[in-house]
């Protein structure tokens, strides 16, 4: 755990980026310091391992004050990433993820061990250990980075923008393999990033920071979706609250119809029972040879003749914004819900839905295993203060839903039939 | 063409005290001492200054110095302050015309290492001189030796001047020839300080393929 207590930074000509911040940060979970710049994220973060001294105040690592350890030794037991990867250039990529264990003494061939496991464990491709760093793009790079920091097992991992370099693609890439790591590794994460997605995305908790240092509000990204405590964090989370926050919902407690008809829409499935798509009652149905196509879930590949897309979900992983959208994509204006392996397990009417999203409305969200993030979650950590709905935990950890599953966020008797 | 032939092809300019193995190595020598001396002054202290951002102003008085420095002039003066017949005097203006390529290509060299490299660094957990000498010395490798091979070059053809105050070198040639009026001793003798600068310029070509790291001079082959 690290512990700021009313830490201040104050720099000669007067400015102030830190203002009397005390906040704490769990131990195995993803802290984000989110604001705009100049809002004192990277001052914050950088005062952790003693880039940045504190003008007053203390930062406690698991107790300690930090001003008590020499920063060597501090930054050592510190995993560090920051934006550019800033890798060695002259070493080899082997090498330079290698650099802690190499400084604590580690005998080359064991740091070097050490690097091949850290490089592909984050994803990269071994072969690239004996390359130099400019002969790798962006992206690896900055897994590199990741790696660099994981090298000596170091329970905590500060992150300043560490994505922010990266295409939008990459930086996806990027984020989904960070939370597959700590669903592994289960560090104590600080990152910073201006990105209020990113921090939605990957914090466990967020810490919304204003200009001048002054933190704003900290919470969940769910309650910070529902509950922005002023104008600035509102207008900071930016348009979408509403429906950015069903990404917190779990899709499971939504009413499932076995049929694979609607009135007008009938389902067309392959061979192996995976959705292809609407086919509207009326329409002829195809002659020859049984359809049998594997379609993409997002219904994006192509579609037998008369076929029309589909939007489909997962109902034991998914959140009711992935719910939604897979109904607002389809013809019908259903959803269909599949199982992990894409077959198809039933229908979600708009009827459903509704039913679902009225629930969703009124009680805190809770967050679903699947929703970006398969990192453990407290879920319904913050229920009960909100007076209606009070979620039920099984709902966001509730296993494979049947057909007919009515289990809802909101509790019993949410949807029982379809 | 002619004189060069003249020069060259007369056994006596090959052997003895005045032959020109001798007089090349005595030149070599002079101007790797003075090399010598000038690393050890100007090396430390552009390391110094780059790494910690003090004392720039030196590197800037010694980088305006160098193009207003009279090296014959210097020469004389020394040898007028000390008298003649010690090879140190001719060592002086050497120096002084060494130092400043290496000091300032050094502190410029250590000074420009990206920013987010060193923070990456001490981020990490090095320490200063860790810093220094693990990342910051190999990144700035390139332009050390760039300001080495300058100031060598320098030195190899300035050496020339030892002759004036009756020293050996290749200079010899040069001066006597033009005393006593025989050029083809002059021209050979300026062939020679000019190949000799070539060398100079073929070794630190060959020291930069060994001492720079290949993934900062970007001159790998993708595996």
């Amino acid at each position: 755990m690290i512990t700021f207590e009313g830490v201040t930074k104050r720099y000669g000509d007067g400015t102030v980026a830190v203002d009397n911040l005390s906040l704490r940060v769990p131990t195995g979970a993803v802290t984000v310091f989110v604001g705009p710049s100049g809002c004192g994220k990277t001052t914050s973060l950088r005062m952790i391992n003693r880039m940045i001294e504190a003008s007053s105040g203390r930062i406690l690592l698991d107790g300690r004050d930090v001003r008590e350890i020499d920063p060597p030794t501090l930054r050592r037991g510190i995993g560090y990433v920051i934006q550019q990867a800033g890798l060695f250039p002259h070493r080899k990529i082997v090498d330079n993820v290698a650099t802690v264990p190499y400084l604590l003494g580690w005998d080359k061939k064991k740091a070097r061990a050490r690097a091949m496991e850290l490089l592909e464990r984050v994803g990269l491709d071994t072969k690239l250990a004996g390359r130099y760093p400019f002969q790798l793009s962006g992206g690896q790079q900055q897994r590199v980075g990741v790696a660099r920091a994981l090298a000596a097992d170091p329970p905590v991992l500060l992150m300043d923008e560490p994505f922010s370099a990266v295409d939008p693609v990459v930086r996806t890439s990027l984020q989904d393999e960070l939370l597959r790591l700590q669903a592994e590794l289960h560090k104590t994460i600080v990152f910073v990033t201006h990105d209020i997605d990113e921090a939605i995305k990957l914090g466990d908790t967020v810490a919304v920071l204003r200009v001048g240092g002054r933190l704003a509000q900290i919470a969940d990204p769910a309650t910070l979706l529902s509950r922005p405590e002023d104008d600035f964090v509102e207008g900071f989370l930016g348009r979408d609250r509403g429906i950015r926050r069903l990404s917190f919902v779990p899709a499971s407690g939504v009413a499932v119809r076995s049929e694979p008809h609607v009135p007008g829409w009938n389902v067309v499935l392959d061979g192996d029972g995976r959705p292809l798509g609407w086919r509207p009652d009326d329409a002829a149905t195809p002659s020859g040879a049984p359809v049998n196509r594997t379609g993409s879930r997002d219904g994006s590949a192509p579609a037998p003749d008369g076929v029309l897309p589909f939007g489909a979900f997962d109902p034991a992983k998914d959140s009711l914004r992935a719910a939604l959208d897979a109904a607002l994509l389809a013809p019908s204006g259903c959803a269909i819900a599949v199982d992990g392996a894409g077959r198809f397990q039933g229908i979600v009417t708009r009827e459903a839905l509704d039913r679902a999203l009225l629930q969703a409305g009124g009680a805190e969200p809770a967050r679903p295993a699947g929703s970006g993030s398969s990192t453990p979650r407290e879920v319904g950590d913050e229920a009960g203060n909100s007076g209606s709905g009070v979620s039920d935990r099984s709902s966001a950890t509730g296993g494979s839903d049947g057909p007919s599953s009515s289990r809802g966020p909101g509790g019993d008797g949410a949807a029982a039939h379809g | 063409m002619n004189w060069l032939i003249d020069f060259f092809g007369d056994p006596a300019n090959w052997s003895g005290p005045d032959g020109i193995p001798v007089r090349l190595l005595e030149h070599v020598e002079f101007s790797a001492v003075a090399l010598l001396l000038s690393m050890l002054v100007a090396i430390p202290l552009g390391l110094l200054i780059g790494h910690t951002g003090r004392g720039a102003v030196l590197v800037v008085i010694a980088a305006n110095a160098a193009r207003a420095l009279p090296t014959l002039g210097l020469v004389v003066l020394i040898v007028l302050l000390v008298g003649v017949g010690t090879t140190w005097p001719v060592l002086v203006p050497l120096v002084a015309l060494a130092v400043p390529p290496i000091l300032v290509n050094t502190y410029e060299g250590v000074r420009g290492v990206d920013e987010d490299l060193r923070d990456a660094a001490y981020g990490m957990g090095l320490r200063g001189g860790q810093v220094l000498f693990r990342v910051q010395v190999p990144v700035a490798m390139p332009l050390i030796l760039l300001g080495l091979r300058i100031a060598a070059i320098q030195v190899v053809a300035t050496a020339t001047v030892a002759a004036y105050v009756g020293l050996g070198g290749l200079g010899r040639y040069i001066i006597d020839g033009l005393a006593t009026k025989d050029f083809p001793s002059t021209i050979g003798g300026a062939v020679l300080v000019a190949l000799l600068a070539l060398a100079v310029q073929l070794c630190f070509t060959l020291l930069q393929r060994v001492l720079v790291s290949p993934g900062v001079s970007r001159r790998t082959r993708l595996r």
